[in-house]
């Protein structure tokens, strides 16, 4: 009983993971937009979602006490908005700015969640975040087992719409300004314009996992949304294999598998007094692990195609170069 | 509005300048934002930090040297650390970076540097937990020098070594053949390539370079303010807005561009609060990326 628990809890945690990395997948494996501060968009959803829906506070803004999905929607909102800005900013130049902007933005997101404490309660977070089954909390088996059915319809639901889109007409233009950007644009297709569009929805579908995973746990705090979140979820999509939905959703649940394995087995082999070292310890073996896949596999477990670099010059020798190949 | 921010601002100016040297560097001649850069600082701070600790084991206590807060074993040590800095960033480049460059997918590389910086960030967590250390635990006594401001001969010499840092550095990229293969790389890597520069010799010393004076930064860091595994990455993005702001590939632009992020650093400390000083970096570089995108001393890409 305990064990189906806890596979509930923990398949949960890894569809709103999964969830994350699908908005990354949209972003980098479908369009090449390179976001290393997604921790930050995660937190705005969250945070969203939280002042959107928890009852009124006197000591922060807000606490409007409304309903869930309202929260939720508002979350993919701020988000999207965003994302929209900063890849407003930064898209027309060089894609390493994107990188550094977005790193720039989760290093902002944190430093308002620590100090803004009329908006979002500083360092102590925000807590008694509603949750869609609450009133089910005595019996802990059906309240996990509830929560994992709405995230998995959510998880399901956002990977049905993103491989349509990857499918439609939208999805054709991102991939061929991904593949060729020139003779996409010479089509008349804005590039800039349609990657604003993609980071938008990227970032969107990132605010939404974090409005999920605020009311999971029903309390959230500025140190959910730290570095180490970008990183793990970068993990999961190139294990999965970036530019395949089904390779996010999988690699999400396996890393998340591996991460919580490996922390379960540091808590039981190290003492106490140790155990922040062997954390740091997991942390240096995961990133060693990405930098592996990068070097021996860059495609991960479902990646289907090599990809090609878009910009620059090294772009413009890689198309002489398969030119003259042809 | 005491004048004091501006010694403090030049002093933060002065690490965020030499870090961004690096930073600048690589971008230019190897064509990636190396994310990895801040790691080296605390990689070479922690190093210098052990080899004093050996010197001090095998000779015993050293006065400081006058007024300073420490002796020579500090400089030797830091000579050993630069050098330490620059073999990692070596040695980084030759099992990760080089393999990758040669596939010709730059932002994989970036995002290598990434996972790279999370790894190296966590074994020196690891190796020496997440608690500050210091170089002295000492006071110093800061002297006034009018108008309000205060200095302590720390912050004089280090000041000092820097202005002498940057001006060698500056002199090697433009006074001598490996600096002006430096820049013929970074303006067009295929002509130069053609011309018969050795481009390999020519990373080798952008690394070395740019390691070398993440050491000198990071122990900067720890003689003013506090040795700790994450004093690097915090720096990163004041690095990146300094080097943007100079123009990327630009060694007088990224000291400048440091200073001015230092300087304005300062000044929010003062005049907002010590908290948000995270966010003057950022919103310098959204600043410049609106408005002059190529920076103060950048060329257009051609």
């Amino acid at each position: 009983m305990d064990l189906l628990g806890y596979g509930a809890f923990f398949l949960t945690t890894a569809l709103i993971f999964s969830l994350v990395t699908l908005g990354l997948n949209l972003q980098w494996g479908l369009t090449g937009l390179f976001n290393v501060g997604l921790a930050g968009f995660v937190a705005i959803g969250a945070y969203t979602s939280a002042l959107l829906t928890t009852p009124d506070d006197v000591a922060r803004l807000g606490g409007f006490d409304l309903p869930i999905v309202v929260g939720w929607l508002g979350a993919m909102a701020v988000g999207g908005i965003a994302a929209a800005l900063t890849g407003m900013a930064t898209l027309r130049l060089r894609s390493d700015y994107l990188a550094i902007t977005t790193f720039g933005v989760a290093v902002v997101v944190q430093l308002v969640a620590l100090n803004a404490q009329r908006l979002t309660g500083g360092p102590f977070g925000i807590g008694f975040i509603p949750r869609p089954f609450g009133s089910l909390a005595e019996t802990p088996l059906l309240f996990n087992l509830s929560n994992l059915a709405v995230v998995c319809a959510v998880t399901l639901i956002a990977y049905l719409a993103l491989e349509h889109l990857s499918r439609s007409p939208w999805g054709r233009v991102l991939k061929a300004l991904r593949e060729d950007e020139r003779a996409a644009i010479s089509l008349g297709k804005s590039a800039r314009f349609y990657r604003v569009q993609a980071f938008a929805v990227g970032g969107a579908i990132m605010a939404l996992a974090g409005a999920l995973q605020a009311h999971f746990t029903g309390f959230i705090a500025p140190d959910n949304y730290l570095p180490i979140l970008t990183f793990q979820v970068w993990v999961m999509l190139i294990v999965g294999g970036s530019g395949s939905n089904l390779g996010a959703v999988i690699g999400s649940i396996l890393v998340w598998a591996i991460w919580a394995g490996s922390g379960t087995l540091t808590s039981v082999l190290f003492p106490p007094e140790q155990q922040a070292r062997a954390a740091a310890l997991q942390i240096a073996a995961i990133g060693v692990m990405l930098c592996v896949i990068l070097l021996i596999r860059p495609n991960g477990l479902f990646g289907d195609r090599p990809r090609r670099p878009w910009f620059g010059k090294r772009a413009k020798a890689a198309a002489a170069k398969s030119n003259s190949q042809s | 509005m005491s004048l004091q921010f501006i010694v403090d601002g030049l002093l933060t100016g002065s690490m965020i300048g030499l870090g961004a040297i690096g930073v600048t560097l690589t971008y230019s001649i190897l064509r990636f934002s190396n994310f990895a850069h801040g790691d080296f600082m605390a990689w070479g701070t922690y190093a210098t930090l052990a080899v004093v600790s050996a010197i001090g084991a095998m000779v015993g206590k050293v006065a400081p040297i006058g007024p300073l807060s420490f002796g020579w074993p500090l400089i030797v040590a830091l000579v050993i650390g630069m050098a330490f800095t620059a073999l990692l960033a070596l040695l980084l480049d030759k099992v990760l970076f080089a393999r990758l460059r040669s596939q010709g997918q730059a932002i994989i590389v970036v995002m290598a540097s990434f996972g790279a910086s999370m790894a190296l960030r966590s074994l020196l967590e690891f190796t020496f937990t997440s608690r500050p250390t210091y170089f002295s635990r000492a006071i110093q006594i800061a002297m006034p020098v009018g108008f309000g401001i205060r200095i302590t001969p720390d912050q004089i010499t280090l000041l000092l070594l820097t202005a002498v840092l940057v001006l060698g550095v500056h002199l090697l990229m433009t006074r001598t053949q490996t600096g002006r293969s430096m820049q013929a790389l970074s303006q067009n890597a295929a002509l130069a390539r053609i011309v018969g520069i050795d481009v390999a010799s020519v990373v080798r010393v952008t690394w070395i370079i740019g390691g070398a004076l993440a050491c000198v930064a990071g122990v900067m860091i720890g003689i003013l303010v506090q040795i700790r595994p994450f004093m690097g990455f915090d720096m990163l993005l004041p690095m990146f807005a300094a080097a943007i702001l100079g123009g990327i590939g630009s060694i007088p632009g990224a000291v400048l561009g440091g200073l001015i992020i230092g300087l304005a650093e300062a000044g929010a400390v003062q005049l907002i609060g010590a908290e948000w000083r995270a966010a003057v970096s950022f919103i310098i570089l959204m600043a410049v990326l609106f408005v002059r995108p190529i920076g103060l001393f950048g060329v257009r890409e051609r």
